[in-house]
């Protein structure tokens, strides 16, 4: 499928990684995930391995370094809680720049850091290289519940449709000289947020009348012909595989 | 598309003295009977809350009558063969974001043909046909949000057509289009060799698409004619809330 720019996360291209099977993508970054997150936190080589592993497939998909850099950006807020683990730790304390650091606080943060990046970029790269559209067909192929993704495709279609009337409806409150800086002021919004509520359940309906019209009777029909041949499970699975066997190793040389 | 017109064949839209009021007892159709032949293109023209929706609704029955029937191509519309029937009516709504809620184009025009049973190659080539009918094939796999308004209501008229309909029902199908936009989509339809019902109170869009007018007011059915007729009638017009723009005159037309 050359869908277009499906959704901001997804870049156009006809690399390997564009053209493996949604669901053979997915199972693989989570097993990579398990891996990366089974693997002791004192083995430093092994997260470079996968680093390097990351980098090589972003570098086959063709995702520039900057624009991953840039995503990795979304776990910043996590790595707030990962700042403090060092500060407030209990226990041994060692001092970095005459500042007192608790030393199990470090390998927490360290353990959340590098786990965090290594999984916000396998998934960074999943979704460069799978439309939504695909993603959504490969849950479906992982035999996810069929209500669950179609709920999902729902969501993913009509975000944008709502998120248009939100604006539409602000750009309209403050033409009419609301401003709103104090709480008391709150009071259009939230009566903004109700009519919302009630125009997007009035368009629910529609749409389902619309759905009926065209013949709907309760089950979506199943049209990806997505099978994946042994062959496009081999060669994603490798990728989990090999981490895998990094991350056996490292346990393997502590013990 | 479909047997050509022949005497004996049934009408394509039979509807006979249909009443509908709504639960909350509100009254809105009160006997509404006209036929529409085989290959007719007909307007459905009046004003806001004449019932025009209500009784598109009928058409393929996701509201059943409170009396009289309604028949497409001989077939009555009860519970019994919706499915049938919702396949021989194509209703194109007024809000292309109601209608289009697949991921991508080709997926939503595959969904009502899916619906019937379709699959595979077979399937395939009714999406192509469709998208190539509103001229909207290079657009397949792109996510329905990204496209223009036109260009959403054009798939809108592909995901009916891909159904194969006897009857094509367009509820105001020139609202909140451009001059350009609402140009091609007439050019489209003058093109569809189907019976179509149009929906609307854009008359000049009326007198340019549908030889035949039909106006509804007040839930019944108030004139029924060639549309220059009826549009050149302006105490006819006036006592059923229509209007032409300023300026234009239907007499001074050539209409084909």
């Amino acid at each position: 499928m050359g869908a277009g720019h499906a959704h901001p996360l997804y870049l156009r291209g006809t690399s390997l990684l564009h053209r493996a099977r949604p669901q053979c993508k997915i199972a693989a970054t989570l097993l990579f995930v398990l891996a990366v997150v089974a693997t002791p936190r004192e083995a430093f080589w092994a997260f470079g391995l996968y680093g390097l592993l990351l980098a090589g497939l972003a570098g086959v998909a063709g995702i520039p370094p900057a624009t991953l850099a840039r995503r990795l950006l979304i776990e910043l807020p996590f790595l707030a809680f990962a700042f403090f683990l060092p500060i407030v730790g209990q226990g041994e304390r060692v001092e970095v720049l005459g500042v007192s650091l608790a030393v199990g606080g470090l390998w927490g943060a360290w353990n959340i850091v590098v786990k965090g990046t290594l999984g916000v970029m396998a998934s960074s790269i999943l979704a460069a290289t799978t439309p939504v559209a695909e993603l959504l067909g490969g849950l479906d192929r992982l035999r996810l519940p069929r209500t669950l993704t179609v709920i999902a495709a729902f969501m993913v279609r009509y975000a944008d449709v709502i998120a248009d009337e939100v604006r539409r409806m602000r750009i309209a409150r403050i033409s009419r000289g609301h401003d709103p800086r104090w709480i008391w002021q709150a009071r259009a919004v939230a009566a903004s947020a109700g009519t919302l509520f009630i125009r997007s359940y009035e368009r629910g309906e529609r749409v389902y009348l619309a759905m009926v019209s065209r013949g709907y009777s309760g089950s979506m029909p199943v049209l990806q012909e997505l099978d994946a041949t042994r062959a496009q499970w081999l060669a994603a699975l490798a990728v989990p595989a090999a981490a895998a066997l990094v991350a056996a190793t490292a346990w393997g040389v502590r013990l | 598309m479909g047997p050509g017109p022949s005497a004996s064949a049934p009408p394509a839209l039979q509807v006979e003295g249909v009443a509908f009021a709504y639960p909350d007892g509100h009254q809105a159709l009160y006997g509404v009977s006209f036929t529409v032949r085989r290959g007719e293109r007909v307007a459905l023209l009046g004003p806001n809350g004449a019932g025009k929706t209500t009784l598109v609704l009928q058409l393929n029955g996701v509201l059943l009558p409170g009396a009289g029937r309604v028949a497409v191509a001989g077939l009555p519309v009860a519970s019994e063969h919706l499915r049938e029937i919702r396949r021989r009516v194509g209703i194109v709504f007024q809000d292309p974001d109601d209608q289009l809620f697949m991921p991508t184009v080709a997926e939503d025009v595959a969904f009502g043909p899916a619906n019937l049973g379709m699959r595979g190659a077979e399937l395939e080539t009714r999406v192509k046909g469709a998208l190539a009918a509103v001229g909207m094939e290079e657009h397949a796999d792109r996510p329905p949000h990204h496209l223009s308004f036109g260009q959403r209501r054009r798939v809108a008229v592909a995901t009916v057509l891909a159904m194969e309909p006897e009857v094509l029902v367009l509820d105001e199908p020139s609202s909140n289009l451009d001059p350009a936009s609402r140009r091609e989509l007439a050019e489209i339809v003058e093109r569809l060799d189907i019976t179509t019902l149009m929906v609307t109170h854009d008359l000049p869009y009326a007198l340019q698409l549908c030889p035949r007018a039909l106006i509804l007011n007040g839930g019944r059915i108030t004139a029924d004619g060639p549309t220059p007729e009826l549009l050149a009638d302006t105490d006819l017009l006036a006592a059923n809330r229509l209007e032409l723009p300023f300026g234009f005159n239907p007499a001074a037309l050539d209409t084909r």
